[in-house]
This record gives C-alpha cells, structure tokens and sequence, in this order.
C-alpha cells in the first residue's frame, strides 16, 4: 500500500523497508530531470532532512526524508538515466529505500485520496 | 498585490498547445509544451522550431529630415556600430552603452529602406524606449511597434519559410527583408538566439495566429519555449541580458569586441562618439581584466549562474562568478558561462565551481559550446 508526503513523495512498505520515490505530480511539475543525486547506502536523515537533490533543466530541487530512518539501498538506475524518473516515477524511477527508526510512522502519512486533496 | 501579466497574442494558442505557462518580464510565456525542454531543444537543433517572442521590444526609427544618413549618425551616438554604410535589407547586432562603459541593452538592428527597426529584450524594452525618446527625439520619429515576433529557428527553417514566403529562398544570415507572409505584410531577418539557421518574422498582430498555425503545419516544425530557447542560445555561447551582460560588464569583457567595427574605435574615421567610449576604446587597446568564457563542469551536475569560481581547490576567495548554467542537451553534459580574470581565460584553463558546498572541477572552453550553422553563403 502506498502513503505519501504534502512534499511530493511516495512510500511502499515492503516488510521493515520503504521504497521512496516522488509521484507523478512531482516529476510532472519538475520537467526533464538531468542529474540526480542520492544519499549514501548507511546515511541517516531525520523526517524533513534533505536526503537526494535533482535538477531538471531549469533548477534544483531536494527530495526529502519522509521518515526518520537509515538509508539501506539507492537507485543507481536514476543517476545514470535521469529521464527514468519522469517516465517511471512511481515503479522504475525510485530513489531509495530506508528503514524507518519508527514503522508505525507509516501509518500516519497521508493516504491517496488525502494526497491528492492537497493537490488542489 | 502583483500586477497581472500581460499576454502575447499567441495566448490562446499557446494554451491549445498544452504549454505550461510562467512568468518572464512581465509576461505570461509559455516555458514548455507537452515535448519538454528536452525534446523541444533537440527538435530545433534536426528540424524546426517555433518560438513566440511577440514580449520583446519592436521599434521603428526613421528620421524626421527623411534622410538616413541623419538617423544613422543619431543612433551611432548610442551604440558602437556602423549604421552609416549598413545597407536596406541588412541587420547588425549591437549595444546601447553606458556613460561607465556598461551595456545598457544588446540589440538587432535592421534597415528596412530609409527605416531601421530595432529588436530588443522584453524585461529592458520600457527602459530602451526611455533612452532612445530622450536622446533621439529632435532628430527622430520613434514608434513603438505593436507587432507579433516569432523566431524559427533549425536546418528545416529555410524550406519551410520559403513555401509561405518564396522570397525568403536567398536569404543570407543578417539579411532583412518584407516579405507577405499569409497576405500579412512582415519584416523577416535572417538571424535568431539558437546558433541554427533561422527567421525572426515580425507579422501584424491581427494575423499572428492564423500565421503561427501555418507555420505549425508544415512538416518539421513544432512549438518551443522558453525554457528550450534559454538552453539552446546556451550552447550557442550567446548572451542573455540581465545574467552576462549588464550594466557593470564592457561589451571587450563579454567578448562582444567583433560587433564594434573599425570605423567606430581609435583611428576610424567615426571613432568614438558613444557612451562609455573611453573606456571601451581603451579596453579594446590594452585589453580588459576580465573576460567572459565557457566552463564545462566535471560530472552531471548543472552549476548554474552566481556559482563562484576559484582558481584552485583550497581558495577561500573567489575569482569570478557564473553568469549562466545548465545542462546542455546535445553535449548530455552541464555548460556554464562566467568570468575570470582575463589570464585565466584560457581554454584548458582548470578551475573550480562552486555548488553545494563544494568545488567541482571545471575547464574552461572556447565558446561557443555547440558550432553555429548561419547560412553565410
């Protein structure tokens, strides 16, 4: 099941890991992508910490840690083909995977429909 | 509460289009269509682009003793170039100059008759207009011109113009001529922002979307916006006001030294005569301290413009700054413009850019990033 953050992220869990990536509002609204950078496999961020940095053609924008957790794996896919991001960004173009210092955090973000509402 | 923006007369159109819209000099610009800026910079580098530039400035300059000759020697007083031996049907690009030496605007200017028409940058044309009311006035008539401007710009710009236009066929890079474009009397210089081939086509406003439309239909050419027109006169090595030149850099320091012809510095016979001109002619002798150049970043990441430049790795103090970034499409590599220290301005130059915190390794590279291809010949 997937959750999401009022910053455009989305967050699959799949037992004590969530897969992180931006949604299709994001990547829509960012335009071509041409470099991303990604955390290091071990570095920790709090909720809200800038964790990955892309820039699309025009400007820079970061990705944030939408849990306080440890990152355990990156998409090295992503930096070599910036563009997967805009065509896959919920499957293919993920960024990381981290291990949430707290699980039942999860639960408390926002669910689709609430997602969207934000979307106006 | 802001003011609300104005629109182009492509407005509509440009919403049909799917173009995302946003602010640029006071304006409502579409910035991309449903391509990207990606797919829209590639298209007009192998076929053609359609650009609307109907924000910029258009004004139109004759004299009021109906001699040229009196309007040409009036608008030299403002800007360094030869206007006296331009020939109807020809453009030159140039600068209006400060009192400092600074550019003031960089502009093209194009003889049509006994007229000349000068094209300018939107965000500087209200303040270009000022200067030239002010100083030309007694000698000229200046009329603000409420026409439409597009640029089609890349190698399938020529045939396509040509099928609406055939008298557009010979025309030569800097070449302006009126041309009936769909029953609409415009003025076409060949010329543009890009580095490709290409048309400025200045067409009444009444008829600027039924023309835009036509030009669509052809084969080869789709829309493109500004976020694509920025990257692609990026890897053309060309200015943008506002970021590269300004009012505190010399058109010597921006490299720009070609468009001042011979007649107009020390020893010609129209020497000096223009703002700022002890300085220019002075830096255009000695040299200038600083010069603008290319600098290609190590790695993927765009260092955009206000990254400082150091000289080595481990300097606190900067040397020059970025004036213009991004990632350039045909290289798939980030490009920057800036300035350094003129002895450091030498392509194969090592420096470092600042982004993030820290000092990426650049080079510097002659300009322009990506070859021209005007049709000269």
């Amino acid at each position: 099941m997937l959750k999401y953050t009022a910053d455009h992220e989305w967050l699959k869990r799949e037992g004590d890991v969530v897969t992180v990536g931006i949604t299709d509002h994001a990547a829509e609204t960012l335009g071509d992508l041409v470099f991303v950078q990604l955390p290091e496999v071990g570095a920790r961020f709090k909720t809200g910490d800038g964790a990955a940095v892309v820039e699309s053609v025009k400007a820079a924008s970061d990705v944030f840690a939408p849990l306080e957790g440890e990152i355990v794996e990156v998409n090295g896919a992503i930096v070599e083909d910036p563009g997967l991001v805009n065509r896959e960004p919920q499957a293919a173009g993920w960024f990381f995977k981290l291990k949430p210092a707290d699980p039942s955090a999860f639960d408390a973000l926002l669910d689709e429909d609430a997602y969207r509402a934000t979307l106006g | 509460m802001a003011e609300a923006l104005r629109q182009t007369p492509l407005h509509s159109l440009h919403l049909a289009l799917g173009a995302r819209l946003g602010p640029f000099a006071g304006y409502d610009m579409p910035i991309q269509y449903a391509a990207g800026v990606l797919k829209e910079h590639l298209h007009a580098r192998s076929a053609a682009g359609l650009f609307d530039v109907s924000h910029m400035g258009q004004v139109r300059l004759t004299a009021r003793s109906g001699n040229y000759g009196d309007l040409a020697r009036a608008v030299e007083a403002l800007v360094p170039v030869d206007l006296l031996r331009l020939a109807p049907g020809r453009q030159r690009y140039g600068f209006l100059t400060c009192e400092n030496g600074g550019i003031f605007d960089d502009l093209m200017i194009a003889r049509y008759g006994d007229a000349l028409l000068v094209v300018c940058n939107a965000a500087r044309k209200a303040s270009d207009e000022a200067l030239l009311r002010a100083r030309l006035s007694s000698v000229c008539e200046i009329a603000t011109l409420d026409r439409a401007l597009f640029a089609l710009q890349g190698p399938r710009a020529g045939e396509v113009l040509s099928h609406l236009a055939p008298e557009v066929h010979d025309m030569r890079f800097m070449d302006a001529r009126e041309a009936m474009i769909c029953v609409a009397p415009s003025y076409v210089t060949r010329s543009g922002y890009t580095g490709e081939d290409g048309f400025e086509i200045s067409v009444p406003v009444a008829k600027a979307e039924e023309i835009a439309k036509a030009l669509l239909a052809a084969e080869g050419v789709a829309p493109v916006g500004l976020g694509a027109r920025d990257s692609l006169r990026l890897e053309a090595g060309l200015c943008l006001y506002g970021a590269d030149l300004d009012e505190a850099t010399t058109p010597v320091e921006a490299g720009l030294s070609w468009a001042i012809p011979q007649v107009r510095r020390r020893g010609g016979a129209r020497a000096g005569g223009f703002p700022g001109e002890a300085t220019i002619l002075g830096e255009l002798e000695t040299g200038p301290r600083r010069r603008r150049v290319g600098l290609t970043p190590q790695g993927r990441a765009p260092v955009r413009a206000g990254a400082a430049i150091f000289a080595a790795e481990t300097d606190a103090a900067p040397i020059g700054r970025v004036t213009s970034g991004g990632f350039s499409p045909s290289l798939d590599a980030p490009i920057s413009i800036g300035y350094l220290p003129a002895l450091l301005a030498k392509p194969g130059t090592c420096v470092f850019l600042e982004l993030r915190g820290q000092k990426i390794p650049a080079e510097v590279v002659a300009l322009p990033f990506v070859s021209h291809h005007y049709r000269r010949a």
